[in-house]
């Protein structure tokens, strides 16, 4: 799982090693310069906390008080314990406990893990996909291109929620009722993977339209490299600014796909919970007064996508002047 | 244009019969219908016989086609949990659904150009980026996170807006609508708000965006230069010229407000045919989810099509700035 | 008048009737988790669909407030030998559109119950040969005797045979029906109420009959019901007044309701029992970590899985006191000797024991199959198992799904593909045989529907025997006594774990008064809502 994390971590990482100082330091000069300041401390408070988030998940079982998966480590007798500063409180439950003694700050730290695999992997999934799919389109053109473009015009005008909805309906109903939380990540996975290829396909597709006709692309075609050397080598680094900028945004949109599906019952199981598992989990404690198994999971979330979201905005405006 | 509209609309027929295909394929192997219809007790011979009576024992490309057959003459087959053709539940629920779309789609262009216009123009006051920070929260907001909030602050707290359904309808025709009662109106506000609030933080966005690149341009300038007032400036060019793709861009974000009320339909309990689907989801009942699926394509399929025929008639350029990601 | 003109009357016609039409002083509005589907009233054997159909709907017999079975449409009977009873029809009693009510109708009805299609098969014997005497006398004639021949009696409708020949509607609707019969979508009864308008799904009114026989109790003139499936939406339709009568209640939210001031949440033991259930028919687990041999073939290890297992603290903190731990498969308030049956001491260190002699040391890996929208907090029950059964070593993995796909899996058509499970049930005769029968049946013939949601396949031949006994015996000491000998059998063996009785909680507005049955039908004729 951390495996999957590392490679993302570096991703978030990279606005602020690199195009950070360079456009941070023209947009100071060329435009209002309390705005602009004001615009990158809140991106960077931003990236700071989408890299806390990441840390959280990474470091969840060091963190954690218990393993929330475990339910050996559950103790029901510790049930609905309130937040820790409440009079009802208890050491050592930070933020309360829900219905089956789940620690909530644990199962936080480990939803958050789980919604953070979901999406990144989602994220890798869709842009990998939507990236081959592009190019071929872009460079093989024609029939193909034509093909690709329309099912990716289709399905742009579909909503994520709905394809993801009829993805996991046809897994689990390939695979049975077998699924267990592992395969059902699995299956949330490739849901959002599938929901969310088409616009890096259309930016890639674009980029190889404008490189292809270029002479460099005819030298190198002339000098005999094969044709996916050209692609990954020259076409697709003129694209990664724009694909960074949708990977960024759509991390942001998967995160919340995952957690209305969880919501709506079609994700994670209650035995393994995502972020919105327990607030699903949690929305029906809400009325009963023992808000802090919602109300925490909830801003976490909402922490977590507008984390992502400001850095996605900054990133697009940055690379992006004309909306300046 | 001819050929053109004809050969787009061939292609959106094509479309069409692969996602029949698609969602006769998924729902046919999702789930066993016949549970959902009988009682626990019930004997394995009667479950038998009301298999055989559904035709689900047939091979399935027969199932297939006269499952086609039929879509084809609006005929989706009876829903296994009422027992009522499909297309009547569908003709039932879309006046609700379609109300709320509708206002949805209103309130978020109107609040959405307002917001933005005011936030382009005053871009440094307090205001505008206070709208900023709401358009962000909008957007990292589920939209079921948003419901609950309202509900739990409107309804419950504060009782002052019903929590869910259409309140008293008033049925003209085969059409129900909520607009010509105070109940229904009241019941309105809150699902509206939460299924436009995405939408709505979309336009003020881009309209923003479109504001400042039009206020760059030479044309704003020259009516600078005219002499002619700052508010005519704004609102009869920069603005007018703003609302094209405003207006493009909501319009094909019809379908997808119909299509994400699923969520808010399920959490105000709106009687829709969002909630219609996830009820069917709920209790595998294949013709509704069929049918809805079937639905939602042709809708979305008539906007794209609608569209596409616009752009070449009104402004081909139009198109580079929709595609570009917002 | 224009179309535009007319319409534009037609609106402001109804929002002057709205405007004027008098407040909703008998009004009652009334949300339930779930749907009325179909009106016809031998489609669906389902608790909340009976219950709506009590209202516009009466068979022979009713159950009372006690769940006493008393005369409705028969105003008395008796028992002329033990295979032939004779049925007093009550006189005057005329259906919704005015045709009176005769032998014809029961005669009809007790036909088209039995007919093809119909989900109520059981509720009157197949043997039961009925003979019209004359106009208000109906004689029924069985091959065998049957004490309990009325049991179900107030779940089966009578509908007017006149009716149902003139609309085409003498077949009952299947519940596979590919058109819609008449008779699903109206309604004609003999009842206190009339149906005014249905929406499936979403809405129906209905209206009080000025004409029914009985005099009503209730003070309604309408009864509007509506849908709400979201938990957290049905609650706060009540909080916020816009509904009068909400069910269920989920248990977190009783304080919550009844701290309101706008409700009260009313609760009471029903009469669903709440068990867990293990395969012990398979020589080898479906799923399970175990190969080659089924542990719960071994008595010691379902001695283990029911010792290790606090239903004590389930009470507490996940059913929030409000559910009645059960040593019996079936409810207190169905068997007057449950009282004399204990469940064994909550024991982890003994059931720790008992997997370690039979042969599980380190425990096991098995899979539970649970519901997660069908009990009363079904989910949280199954995960609080989970982690009991994993202080012993028992690793579950729990699959908890929504009904839909839980029946389709575990149920006879789906193969009974499970190893452990959760299952709740209700005997529809409200009386223990029904348990004996279908649930501790042995379900080995496949011919017999003994042991049909037996999914499990416990089997003890001793107890099959018994239950047979006791389907003949009339009198109700002796019968009893069987009863009791047969549950020992199953309890000896343990069987099953069975866990509670779950709690009914009925959300009910300051302004309604209500009487509260324990089957969980919500029967509103007994309904009084103050002047507003």
């Amino acid at each position: 799982m951390s495996e999957a994390l590392v490679p993302h971590q570096a991703k978030a990482d990279t606005p602020r090693k690199r195009p950070l100082p360079g456009s941070w330091f023209a947009r100071a000069i060329e435009s209002d310069l309390f705005y602009s300041f004001r615009r990158s401390r809140l991106t960077m408070v931003a990236t700071a906390m989408t890299v806390l988030f990441f840390l959280l998940a990474i470091l969840a079982s060091v963190l954690a008080v218990q393993n929330p998966f475990d339910p050996a480590q559950l103790q029901l007798m510790n049930s609905r314990i309130a937040p820790i500063w409440t009079a009802d409180g208890q050491s050592p439950f930070l933020l309360g406990t829900d219905e089956q003694g789940r620690d909530v700050f644990s199962a936080i730290l480990y939803g958050l893990r789980i919604s953070l695999t979901v999406g990144v992997l989602g994220v890798l999934f869709s842009g990998t996909l939507g990236i081959i799919l592009g190019l071929i389109a872009g460079y093989i053109g024609g029939a193909v291109d034509g093909l690709i473009m329309r099912i990716a015009d289709v399905q742009l005008t579909f909503p994520a929620i709905l394809i993801a909805l009829l993805v996991n309906g046809v897994v689990k109903s390939v695979f049975g009722n077998r699924l267990d939380a592992m395969s059902t990540l699995v299956v949330l996975v490739i849901a959002i993977g599938l929901s969310f290829w088409v616009q890096y396909a259309r930016t890639v597709r674009g980029s190889v339209m404008v490189e292809k006709n270029k002479d460099y692309v005819a030298a190198a075609q002339l000098i005999g490299l094969p044709a996916w050397v050209i692609m990954l080598r020259h076409v697709l680094p003129n694209a990664m600014g724009p694909i960074l900028v949708i990977a960024t945004i759509n991390l942001a949109l998967a995160i919340i796909t995952e957690a209305t599906l969880s919501f709506l019952g079609a994700g994670m199981p209650d035995t393994m919970p995502s972020l919105g598992t327990l607030i699903r989990i949690g929305n029906n404690y809400l009325f009963a007064g023992e808000w802090w198994i919602v109300a925490f999971p909830g801003i976490a979330l909402a922490a977590l996508i507008l984390s992502i979201n400001l850095l996605g905005d900054w990133l697009r405006d940055a690379l992006n002047p004309k909306l300046r | 244009m001819l050929a053109f509209t004809l050969r787009r609309a061939i292609q959106a027929i094509g479309v069409m019969i692969a996602v029949g295909v698609i969602a006769f394929s998924m729902f046919r192997f999702a789930g066993d219908p016949v549970n959902q219809i009988v009682s626990m007790d019930t004997s394995a011979a009667e479950r038998a016989a009301i298999r055989q009576s559904l035709g689900l024992d047939d091979p399935v490309l027969v199932q297939l086609g006269r499952y086609f057959a039929n879509a084809a003459q609006f005929k989706f087959g009876v829903s296994y949990q009422f027992r009522l053709p499909v297309a009547d539940l569908l003709k039932e629920r879309m006046p609700a659904t379609l109300e709320l779309a509708i206002c949805a789609t209103i309130l978020a262009m109107v609040f959405g150009i307002l917001m933005g216009v005011y936030s382009a123009l005053h871009r440094d006051s307090l205001l505008a980026k206070i709208l900023q920070a709401i358009s962000l929260i909008g957007i990292s907001l589920p939209t079921f996170l948003i419901g609950i909030l309202l509900i739990y602050l409107f309804s419950v707290t504060l009782g002052w807006l019903p929590s869910f359904g259409r309140g008293e309808v008033v049925r003209i025709g085969w059409w129900t609508t909520g607009l010509l009662t105070i109940s229904g109106l009241k019941a309105l506000i809150l699902p509206s708000i939460t299924l436009g609030l995405f939408q709505m933080t979309l336009i003020m966005r881009l309209v923003r965006a479109e504001m400042l690149e039009v206020l760059r341009t030479d044309y704003i300038r020259f009516a600078r230069a005219r002499g002619l007032t700052t508010r005519a400036i704004h609102f009869g060019h920069a603005l007018k010229n703003t609302l094209v793709p405003v207006i493009t861009v909501a319009g094909m974000q019809f379908g997808l407000v119909i299509a994400f009320a699923i969520i808010t339909e399920t959490v105000f309990q709106w009687p829709g045919m969002g909630l219609l689907f996830v009820q069917a989801v709920q209790n595998v009942d294949i013709p509704i989810m069929a049918a809805y699926l079937l639905m939602v394509s042709l809708i979305f399929v008539t906007i794209n099509l609608v569209v596409d025929i616009l752009y070449t008639v009104v402004d081909p350029r139009l198109r580079s700035t929709i595609s570009r990601p917002v | 008048m224009s179309v535009r003109q007319s319409l534009l009357a037609a609106a402001i016609v109804s929002i002057v009737a709205f405007a004027i039409s008098p407040a909703s002083a008998q009004t009652l509005r009334y949300a339930n988790q779930g749907e009325l589907k179909s009106l016809d009233p031998y489609t669906l054997k389902e608790t909340t669909t009976i219950a709506h159909h009590a209202h516009v709907y009466e068979g022979l017999v009713t159950r009372d407030k006690d769940l006493k079975i008393v005369p409705a449409l028969a105003e008395s009977w008796e028992t002329l030998e033990p295979t032939r009873w004779r049925f007093h029809l009550r006189k005057n009693v005329k259906f919704h559109n005015g045709n009176p009510f005769t032998a014809d109708d029961v005669i009809f009805s007790a036909d088209r119950i039995r007919a093809k299609g119909s989900n109520f098969l059981t509720n009157v014997p197949a043997d039961a040969k009925f003979v019209k005497i004359d106009d208000y006398t109906v004689d029924v004639k069985l091959d065998s005797p049957n004490p309990i021949l009325i049991s179900q009696w107030d779940g089966w409708y009578i509908m007017n045979k006149k009716w149902c020949e003139e609309n085409n509607a003498v077949a009952p609707t299947p519940a596979s029906a590919t058109t819609p019969s008449y008779a699903s979508l109206h309604e004609n009864g003999t009842g206190p109420f009339m149906i005014e308008s249905h929406q499936p799904g979403v809405k129906t009114v209905f209206k009080a009959n000025p004409n029914w026989w009985r005099k009503p109790e209730h003070n309604l003139k309408e009864i509007i019901f509506t849908s709400i499936g979201s938990d957290a939406t049905r609650v706060a339709a009540l909080l916020s007044g816009e509904v009068d009568v909400v069910e269920p209640v989920p248990i977190q939210d009783i304080q919550r309701v009844n701290a309101s001031g706008t409700g009260t949440v009313m609760t009471g033991p029903e009469i669903r029992t709440i068990f867990l259930g293990m395969d012990q028919v398979r020589d080898e687990l479906l799923y399970s970590n175990v190969k080659g041999k089924n542990p719960f073939k071994d008595i010691r290890v379902r001695e283990a899985f029911y010792k290790a297992i606090d239903v004590e603290l389930i009470k507490s903190r996940v059913m929030r006191g409000l559910s009645t731990p059960s040593a019996l498969m079936v409810a207190p308030q169905l068997y007057v000797l449950s009282k004399d049956f204990a469940r064994p001491k909550f024991d982890p260190d003994g059931a720790k024991k008992l997997l370690t002699e039979a042969g599980y040391p380190d425990g096991f890996e098995v899979t539970m199959d649970c519901p997660n929208d069908r009990y009363v907090n079904d989910a949280a029950i199954c995960q609080a198992v989970v982690g009991m059964l994993a202080r012993i070593g028992v690793k579950i993995n729990l699959l908890a799904q929504p009904k839909a796909q839980y029946f389709a899996k575990v149920l006879k058509p789906g193969g009974y593909q499970t190893s452990f499970y959760m299952l709740g049930w209700t005997p529809a005769s409200s009386d223990s045989h029904n348990v004996l029968n279908d649930i501790l049946g042995c379900r080995d013939d496949p011919k017999s529907s003994r042991g049909e949601a037996n999914l499990g396949g416990y089997c003890n031949k001793k107890l099959d025997e018994v239950a047979d006994k006791v389907l003949q015996e009339a009198d109700t000491a002796k019968r009893d006594l069987l009863i009791k000998e047969a549950f020992e059998i199953a309890a000896k063996d343990f069987g099953y774990i069975p866990l509670h009785q779950q709690a009914l909680a009925w959300g009910v507005s300051k302004k309604v008064k209500l009487t509260q049955r324990a089957d969980n039908q919500v029967l509103l004729y007994w309904a009084t809502k103050q002047e507003e």
